[in-house]
């Protein structure tokens, strides 16, 4: 086995077997410090010896057992130098570790624990990244711009506040389930969205590791919870969104809106994914959450072979839901680029206006929208006082290249949803850069304040009704996407047939 | 396992009848399901008295050690297996004495 082929064996072991190792050992030892050293110095290890033993059948059974001699052996010379006469039990248990099964729900008490709502928001993803992802502290620091030690200690304080509160490290019961995962899937699409509206100066206008990351551990949770319609909601909406990278953005760096986009360069491949998941939650038939639906709006445009064929009046009725369960601004916001493509911009204008009372101050999102359907209407820049820089951000323009990232900030007072600042409300030719995560930029910078989680409207409690689904026809390429929507007087529900 | 919950107060003054009822059944039921260890609550803190007697000769200072806008107005120190079941009690205590709470695990 030639060099490359072993390196590629441990780059995909870590991959796979990372969060196992980590998951199992924490499990056995009961603590996240111990289970991380010794799955980092097995990997090691691996990294020495396989060139020269080959790689093992089961690479994972071989990492996890190596990591459990690792703690062993630290836990023994640790209790050795302090002198401590007391080791427990389980410490000299050699035997070999409990094969693969119900580890899988080690790996989800270790998601649950990184994510519990008694850390901050900061320091849930950077742990999760960390113990999950099993991304290194200097790459998580790079990754969100802070510096390595500022990054060590926010995991290291995580890890002891873990300990000494004694954070459980087990699944929620079933009562605490639906909060908990939402609580989980913010941290998975806060992550996303630092990698996809990547905020950072000299930062690549998407930072494909993050995405990459992202996706990879929300399909991990999807396939640990597949009954979980929110899951499957996210990663479609990630897919849908990753299809478009490459389209989004241009040779010279700068994003390039919707309408814009070649679609011939979208990712068939990750649409026919996206696209399948839509169809299984519409044939779930339960009330979608806000995952949900952002994936059925990505999937419409998606479904579009050209921006013109886009249907508008699905995307408006699944706006209409979403503006049930989330009723910030920013929705509001996007649902008028679909009401001005339906009923003309004058329309959407006036809409807009009634949004600017609820803001209380003018938000650039609104005028960049604003500016844009301004435009649309035979106003100049110059109609709207911040048309200019409004329509440039509206038109996914990188803020650093125009505007001071600050000015991107949401409005004082409003508290900033994650769900609102989708990739995939970015809707046609106005992919607000403004609506970028506050999240984000507030924990781009350590110093700030911390960030909010996301409120998550209850979809137990939604308005919505099931969904009806059609079996696949096609393949997404060639597909075409038709989208009933139907408004009822005591609510609505949607009827979404992707084929 | 025990906890500190601390009541943070923010000059609405003592508990009212309502709030003392709720607060009192919250208790019994603490004790009924055997996560009772102490609790109380405190006057205000302009009858504190700081004492510094490091340096052999100790010192009174009337007043509160710390001089702040919110403050600790009574606590409970209840038992839990894990912060889960403790920040579930904290935040019915919370709803109960109908005031911010703070939980903090006791050195082990």
């Amino acid at each position: 086995m030639s060099v490359i082929d072993v390196r590629e064996a441990v780059t995909q072991a870590h991959h796979e077997e990372w969060a196992r190792v980590v998951a199992s050992l924490t499990r056995r030892f009961g603590d996240l410090d111990i289970a991380e050293e010794a799955a980092a110095e097995a990997f090691a290890t691996a990294v020495e010896r396989w060139p020269a033993d080959g790689v093992p059948p089961n690479p994972g059974t071989w990492l996890t057992t190596t990591a459990n001699r690792q703690a062993i052996d630290r836990i023994r010379r640790v209790n050795k130098r302090d002198g401590k006469q007391k080791q427990a039990q389980m410490l000299y248990d050699d035997d070999p570790p409990v094969p693969a099964g119900p580890i899988e729900d080690d790996r989800l008490r270790l998601i649950f624990t990184c994510c519990h709502p008694a850390l901050a928001m900061a320091t849930r993803v950077a742990l999760t990244l960390r113990m999950v992802g099993g991304l290194t502290v200097p790459e998580i620091a790079r990754a969100f711009l802070v510096q390595e030690i500022t990054m060590g200690q926010r995991i290291t304080r995580a890890k002891a506040k873990i300990k000494a509160a004694r954070i459980p490290y087990r699944v929620p019961s079933a009562e605490d389930l639906p909060a908990r995962v939402s609580g989980v899937l913010a941290v998975l699409f806060l992550v996303f969205n630092e990698g996809y509206l990547a905020t950072g100066p000299g930062t690549d206008a998407v930072r494909q590791d993050l995405t990459a990351e992202a996706i990879r551990l929300t399909r991990l949770i999807r396939a640990l919870m597949p009954q979980d319609g929110e899951a499957a909601g996210l990663l479609a909406l990630m897919l849908l969104t990753e299809a478009r990278r490459t389209a989004r953005v241009s040779a010279s760096g700068e994003l390039v809106p919707l309408d814009e986009q070649d679609r011939g360069t979208w990712d068939a491949t990750l649409i026919a994914e996206g696209h399948r998941l839509v169809r299984e939650r519409l044939a779930a038939g339960v009330a979608p959450g806000r995952y949900q639906i952002l994936a059925a709006i990505s999937a419409v445009h998606t479904s579009a072979h050209d921006i013109r064929d886009t249907d508008w009046s699905q995307v408006l009725a699944l706006y209409d839901q979403l503006v049930h369960l989330d009723p910030s601004p920013i929705i509001a916001l996007n649902r008028a680029i679909a009401v001005a493509e339906l009923d003309g911009p004058e329309v959407a204008l006036a809409a807009v206006d009634r949004l600017e009372d609820k803001l209380g101050t003018p938000a650039r999102s609104p005028a960049g929208a604003r500016g844009a359907d301004r435009r649309r209407v035979g106003h100049g820049p110059r109609a709207c006082p911040r048309a200019r820089g409004a329509g440039m951000l509206s038109r996914g323009v990188r803020p650093e290249s125009g505007l001071r990232r600050g000015d991107c900030g949401p409005p004082r007072g409003h508290s900033p949803r994650p769900a609102s600042r989708s990739p995939a409300i970015s809707a046609p030719a106005r992919s607000c850069r403004c609506s970028s995560p506050a999240a984000t930029a507030s924990w781009s910078t350590p110093a700030a304040s911390p960030v909010s989680g996301p409120r998550q409207g209850p979809a137990s409690r939604s308005p919505l009704t099931a969904c009806r689904s059609s079996p696949s026809r096609a393949s997404p390429k060639h597909s075409s996407k038709t989208c009933t929507p139907m408004r009822r007087r005591s609510g609505s529900s949607w009827s979404c047939r992707v084929s | 396992m025990q906890y500190l919950v601390s009541v943070i107060d923010a000059n609405t003054g003592l508990a009212t009848p309502d709030e003392m009822a709720a607060i009192d059944a919250f208790n019994d039921r603490l004790e009924a399901e055997g996560h009772w260890v102490f609790a109380a609550g405190l006057e205000s803190p302009s009858t504190a008295t700081v004492i510094d007697n490091r340096g052999g000769e100790a010192v009174f200072t009337d007043g509160p050690f710390l001089e702040s806008k919110e403050y600790l107005a009574g606590f409970w120190i209840i038992k839990a297996p894990d912060l889960d079941v403790a920040l579930k009690l904290a935040a019915e205590g919370s709803k109960h004495c109908n005031r911010k709470v703070e939980v903090r695990p006791l050195l082990g």
